[in-house]
């Protein structure tokens, strides 16, 4: 596969695994986070860790947009298929995402909710089409890549008068999380494998205030595994040299001022929410995006009142801790038993790029290997 | 973040559309949030949209770096 | 054929028996009298058992239908058994309203898959259901079969050192079902890989009798599969990713939806596992063997107190490949 295959050639991973091998200081142990779901999915999919040396620790972050969703958003996705006649339009990763007491979006269609499951938004757009008396919402999740698509259905909505759509949104942001986990302060981070399809996006200018104000070296990576293995090279380098610039790693696709078609429409489909509540990471300020008041009658959230359980949320789960790079999946107490992505209590658990299942689904024989 | 794909632009549709292509496999795809794509570009696709074309000069580049970096540990 | 299937069909009356007459025994034959028991003579040997429900939506796919698979599937579980399958019988539960040009066309299909596995199927029946309560048509197949002397298959006998081998390319069942799947439609040629295994497992345990393990590698893929073995057997399994032949156009479905073609289901192809000296032989009878064209030795039997299957990767790290939780979904993350 063209770009995909060149970039996970086993001869050009050795070089570069003897290469990070000859750049660590002995004695000296090195903390990424790499920010992006997707990143942890590649590292646990290529067993990577076997090719780094040990004092390269990666630290997986919370750029997962189905495990940061907290607890009542869900209860609302819920909500909106149960207590009122839609029909409601989600990506797949969201089905089996648990809400209070259990619930789940598989299991409202189980009991008969009008739940479908969509590849892209405009499908959903397409069935509101063909059910003009049925009410249409689309859960819209996602960081700064999964935006621009929503906006572009909601403007093409309004454009033909679509008045039986409307998105519950629920889209994040990928600075105001990094700054999040900067400020918690317990975590030690040296540096940060950046986000591939974010950067696409919004660029590489808004992950300066890192390197700048935090001393923290950013890394912009591609998807597959040699990026991420060049990556660390060159997050190596920096952190051995005192050096904290960003860099750009995944230059075939992300250009410095990043997708201008994508953030107008960002611009003028959306707001900032002053907050919002991020599993683990708590309330985040300006780190949420709302439709614009321009927009508002495709808002779900102002067409139908939701009724909603007070959220509940396991006591001993280490979700929170676990995103933010606290504590390794193995840490927490529910780990394994009874909390597998079989029957997932937190939302590390369930979408498998969440650290807790990319560990138990492809590492956990390690330690059993060595206990 | 996010998965997204690299695949080969086959058609341009109308209204915007494309039909793109990985190992033989096709699907449309919208190309409402990428100006100037042509028949052959490689575009980034996540969730039914092109988000980016992929430069194949930079590709190149960063393929060779990869390599220096082995040669000279 | 015009009309459709109402509840008069499955009454016990005329229109029912008219039903059968017509499409049933019309399609199987008179090897048998469907919907009466049948008197089976078998040779001799240990008797193999197997009954599987199909429930697939929809109906009709590339490269075949529920009644093709419904036979392809019973047939397959005898032959992973060892056995011969000898014949099968068909429950149908059919939903109020299904036309009966459909239901002509998956007994047609059902009637041909037997005759391409030298089965008969001997007897059956039929219910019907009101519309709303069934999916068209839900179809159980039962086969019987007997196991040559000599060979004994056993999911629990796999040995430390024991070669793995599948017989074909993985994965393309289900990436062709999903390509029609309603949300999804990409565009692709692919064809589901359903048939009978029968001649294939025949083939290779007139060479390799004591071939120790068979298995077909169906819903949850090649992973269920293994695990399940690896289980059972009370040892671990190791794989190498560059040995699995993987057909591009499913390597390039399951990377632009997310999909791990491991999870992916099979319904043509199967796992031996053998004796270590055995290996080659097997693989070169499964080779020449039209089913077996795309055979590769894909890893080995290892010793593991936890028993649990992993790969190395094309970057020669090691993973584990665990059983899929819940249905494969594409993912955006």
């Amino acid at each position: 596969m063209k770009y995909i295959d060149d970039f996970r050639d086993p001869d050009l991973a050795q070089g570069l695994a003897r290469a990070i091998r000859a750049a660590v200081a002995p004695g000296r142990t090195y903390r990424f986070m790499e920010f992006c779901g997707g990143h942890t999915h590649a590292i646990a999919r290529f067993g990577l860790e076997d090719l780094l040396p040990d004092s390269i620790r990666m630290i997986h972050g919370p750029g997962c947009p189905v495990c940061v969703l907290p607890v009542a958003r869900v209860d609302a996705a819920i909500a909106l298929a149960t207590q009122h006649d839609v029909i409601l339009c989600t990506y797949a990763d969201l089905m089996r995402v648990p809400g209070s007491g259990f619930r789940s979006l598989t299991k409202a269609r189980a009991n008969g909710a009008d739940i479908r499951m969509v590849y892209s938004v405009m499908d959903a757009l397409a069935v509101a089409r063909a059910h003009p008396d049925w009410q249409v919402v689309f859960f819209a999740i996602g960081f700064e890549t999964t935006t621009p698509p929503t906006a572009v259905a909601v403007k093409q909505a309004a454009a033909e008068g679509l008045e039986n759509f409307t998105v519950h949104c629920n889209h994040v942001l990928t600075p105001a999380a990094m700054r999040a986990i900067l400020a918690g302060g317990t975590t030690q981070i040296d540096g940060f494998v950046g986000p591939s399809h974010v950067s696409a996006v919004i660029g590489t200018a808004p992950y300066d205030e890192f390197a700048r104000d935090h001393g923290k070296p950013v890394v912009i990576t591609g998807f597959e595994p040699l990026d991420v293995m060049q990556a660390v090279l060159h997050l190596v380098h920096q952190v051995n040299a005192g050096r904290c610039v960003v860099e750009n790693q995944y230059a075939r696709v992300v250009t410095a001022p990043g997708n201008a078609i994508a953030q107008a429409l960002m611009a003028e489909l959306f707001t900032l929410r002053d907050r919002f509540e991020w599993r683990g990471l708590g309330w985040v300020p300006n780190s949420a995006l709302r439709l614009a008041d321009a927009y508002a009658a495709f808002d779900a959230e102002a067409r139908f009142a939701l009724d909603l359980p007070r959220p509940t949320e396991n006591k001993a789960c280490a979700c929170g801790d676990v995103l933010r790079g606290v504590k390794r999946p193995e840490d927490c107490g529910l780990y394994g038993d009874p909390c597998t992505p079989e029957n997932p209590l937190g939302a590390c658990m369930v979408s498998s790029e969440g650290a807790c299942a990319a560990d138990w689904t492809y590492g956990r024989f390690r330690r059993k290997a060595a206990g | 973040m996010c998965l997204a794909v690299p695949t080969r632009v086959t058609q341009i549709l109308p209204e915007q559309m494309a039909e793109v292509d990985i190992e033989g496999v096709t699907k449309q795809i919208s190309l409402a949030l990428v100006d100037g794509v042509v028949v052959g570009d490689y575009v980034i696709v996540h969730v039914g949209f092109a988000l980016s074309r992929l430069d194949p000069g930079e590709a190149a580049k960063t393929l060779a770096l990869m390599a220096e970096a082995g040669l000279i540990a | 054929m015009s009309g459709h299937v109402d509840m008069s069909h499955g009454a016990g009356g005329r229109a029912m028996a008219r039903l059968i007459d017509t499409l049933f025994l019309k399609a199987f034959g008179s090897g048998g009298a469907p919907h009466d028991a049948a008197t089976l003579d078998l040779p001799p040997g240990r008797v193999v058992v197997s009954t599987d429900g199909f429930v697939i939506a929809p109906l009709f796919f590339p490269g075949g239908d529920i009644g093709s698979l419904a036979v392809h599937g019973t047939v397959n579980d005898i032959a992973m058994g060892g056995a011969v399958p000898h014949a099968l019988t068909a429950g149908f539960i059919l939903e109020e309203g299904l036309p009966l040009a459909d239901l002509n066309r998956i007994v047609t299909s059902m009637a041909q898959a037997a005759r391409d596995a030298g089965v008969t199927i001997v007897a059956g029946d039929t219910k019907v259901v009101e519309r709303g309560k069934g999916d068209g048509v839900f179809i159980t197949t039962t086969g019987v079969g007997v196991v040559p002397a000599g060979v004994t298959i056993d999911p629990t006998s796999a040995q430390v050192g024991d070669a793995v081998i599948v017989s074909g390319t993985l994965g393309d069942h289900g990436v062709a079902v999903m390509a029609h799947r309603e949300g999804l439609e990409f565009g692709t040629d692919l064809v589901s890989d359903a048939c009978n295994l029968n001649g294939l497992v025949g083939a290779m345990l007139t060479k390799v009798p004591d071939i120790r393990v068979l298995r077909d590698p169906t819903r949850g893929g090649l992973a269920a599969a293994l695990n399940e073995i690896a289980q059972a057997s009370r040892v671990g399994i190791e794989i190498n990713e560059t040995a699995l032949p993987l057909r591009p156009q499913v390597r390039g479905a399951c990377e632009l939806l997310g999909l791990d073609p491991l999870h992916v289901a099979n319904e043509g192809k199967l796992v031996a596992i053998c004796a270590p000296e055995r290996a080659e032989a097997l693989l070169s009878v499964m080779q020449a063997h039209d089913k077996g064209r795309d055979a590769a030795i894909i890893g080995h039997v290892i010793d593991d107190p936890s028993h649990f299957l992993r790969m190395v990767t094309p970057l020669g790290g090691t993973r584990m490949v665990d059983w899929i939780a819940g249905e494969q979904l594409p993912r955006i993350c």
